[in-house]
């Protein structure tokens, strides 16, 4: 452990701040509590927020687990748990089960959680009515107003003029039926995750200075229309090459050797799991 | 002219407003004296612009009133007053569709204001980038106030958008576009389609041919006449088109300096007209 920095690289003031933020969201799940995110060893956008959240929760008996788009090996989760570890010195694994921290970025992972661990997301763009409406005060004003015609508009748009919501990920949700949030850009297929959940899920912005939270056993609900019912991704008779999993969220890879296309689990350590446990049907 | 001989004492004004005013500045006692004389609408003392004045008015079901007046003499801030764009300072408005007149509309809640404007209201301005959100297709734009009335049916929505945008004469082929890639007059009857989304009792059209050609303007007022007739809609225009005025209004005000100079029939108005700002205004009419 570096010892030129106090424990989890924060002085204790500023850790207390973060949690003093956090606890606010938990109270209001949904709403984005702003709070002075600190400048950091990496860049704003790198997931700042979420490292932030994270650093100001780890305690020395902690374990951690930092994935990014699915990956534990990627470049950003890498540097997150090397910034973590190098300031604090506590274990990290890719173990799902083993992990009591998950920072992601951009997904939830497929082995559902337990009450006792806590889902730290990443999130570029907390405010869900920023593309209808630019201005910081007025998105304010509409929710405190509980009005939404913005995030529905946007998905009536995508349906006229697609037939269809094209949200890829960030699919705006009800959370305890009154605010609509962002819930960073997870793929629609992890925001039913979100629904009356085990665990505590804690998001966090650090460009933008926003922390939220979805706290366990709430409610979130995807908007939707009546006729247009909220629907998750879907892969056909898809299976993960390596596993053979289905039912869960496949990428598409070409070989560009072949130029055939296949499917592997997103979620490398789910996959890598069940390749050790020799299971090959789900 | 003696209103209440006209269209019969059981006959409720749809909008009616009292003494509403709008006043950019703190005002001094000397400008809110009671007949106070201005510098235009500007206290020489205070320097508090008086842009509306003491305005009243009243607009009966299925009627045009018109308001004239020159550039700045308060006829916009008043229309945004009423659709509440702008904070009125003072007044009295009520809507006898909304709750039957019973409560001020200027003293509601701003969820309360949000249903009056969604259901009650429907505005028209000058500028469609006001009125219009150009990023999205005109059929989303039409949605948008049945989206904030609680309507959750796509297909409800599209059809009565595809309706309305028909009776304004946008093709069906454009329908997916966005106003930004239309022109003018094709952006203000976008802007009118969509002010009748939700069957408002009461449109406020705030120059609505201005800077539209001749032909545009002609097929624009047409349409106003269709909606007036066919769905008995109350309409409050403004305009400092003369022939515009003629044109629809049954009843007109002049405002000058934030202020109703004369008030009456359009034609007693336009042909016999009193005060000596409005003898100007008919007079110069080419």
């Amino acid at each position: 452990m570096q010892r030129r920095y106090n424990f989890a690289f924060f002085d204790e003031a500023s850790k207390r701040e973060i949690r003093r933020a956090i606890l606010k969201g938990v109270s209001i799940p949904g709403y984005q509590v702003p709070f002075a995110s600190r400048e950091m060893p990496i860049g704003r956008g790198w997931g700042t927020g979420g490292l932030q959240i994270t650093l100001s929760l780890i305690g020395r008996s902690d374990v951690l687990k930092v994935i990014d788009q699915g990956s534990d090996d990627s470049v950003n989760a890498v540097n997150i748990k090397k910034l973590v570890v190098d300031t604090t010195d506590v274990e990290v694994t890719d173990d799902v089960g083993a992990a009591s921290i998950i920072q992601s970025r951009h997904r939830i992972p497929e082995q559902p959680l337990r009450t006792d661990q806590v889902l730290v997301l990443q999130v570029p763009t907390p405010e869900p009515l920023r593309s209808f409406e630019a201005s910081e005060a007025k998105t304010r004003v509409l929710h405190a107003e509980a009005d939404y015609t913005g995030a529905w508009l946007e998905l009536f748009d995508q349906i006229v003029r697609y037939d269809a919501t094209t949200t890829g990920a960030d699919h705006p949700v009800l959370v305890n039926g009154r605010y609509v949030m962002a819930p960073s850009p997870i793929p629609r297929f992890d925001n039913l995750k979100l629904n009356q959940a085990e665990h505590l899920t804690l998001l966090g912005a650090g460009r933008e200075k926003k922390i939220y939270a979805v706290p366990p056993h709430t409610d979130v609900k995807p908007l939707d229309f009546e006729d247009y019912p909220f629907a998750v991704e879907h892969f056909g008779e898809a299976r993960c090459r390596l596993c053979g999993a289905r039912d869960v969220y496949l990428d598409e890879l070409v070989d560009e050797a072949t130029g055939e296309t296949y499917y592997q689990c997103n979620d490398t350590a789910y996959c890598a799991g069940r390749r050790k446990g020799g299971v090959h049907e789900r | 002219m003696n209103d209440e001989r006209r269209f019969g004492a059981d006959e409720q004004p749809c909008l009616s407003v009292r003494h509403l005013s709008k006043r950019f500045g703190a005002g001094c006692p000397h400008c809110q004296a009671p007949d106070v004389r201005l510098e235009r609408n500007v206290c020489p003392v205070c320097g508090t612009v008086h842009a509306v004045r003491d305005a009243s008015l009243d607009v009966y079901p299925a009627e045009i009133v018109g308001i004239v007046g020159e550039s700045g003499s308060g006829k916009s801030s008043l229309m945004r007053c009423l659709y509440f764009d702008e904070q009125a300072t003072a007044g009295d408005v009520r809507a006898q569709p909304y709750d039957g007149g019973r409560e001020n509309l200027l003293s509601l809640s701003s969820q309360q204001k949000r249903l009056v404007r969604n259901t009650v209201l429907g505005m028209v301005y000058q500028n469609p980038y006001l009125g219009l959100r150009m990023d999205f297709s005109s059929l989303s734009n039409i949605a948008e106030q049945m989206i904030a009335a609680g309507e959750r049916r796509v297909g409800t929505m599209r059809s009565r958008g595809e309706e309305l945008l028909c009776r304004v004469s946008i093709p069906v082929s454009r329908m997916k576009d966005a106003p930004r890639l239309f022109s003018g007059g094709m952006q203000q009857r976008v802007q009118i389609a969509k002010a009748l989304s939700n069957n408002p009792p009461i449109l406020l059209l705030d120059e609505v041919t201005t800077g539209l050609d001749l032909s545009v303007q002609a097929a624009v007022l047409d349409l106003i006449q269709q909606i007036r007739r066919d769905f008995d809609v109350s309409m409050l225009v403004v305009s400092h088109d003369l022939g515009v005025i003629r044109m629809l209004a049954d009843r007109t005000l002049v405002m000058l300096d934030g202020q109703v100079i004369e008030s009456g029939l359009t034609d007693q108005i336009l042909e016999d007209p009193q005060h000596a700002y409005t003898q100007q205004l008919v007079y110069s009419l080419l």
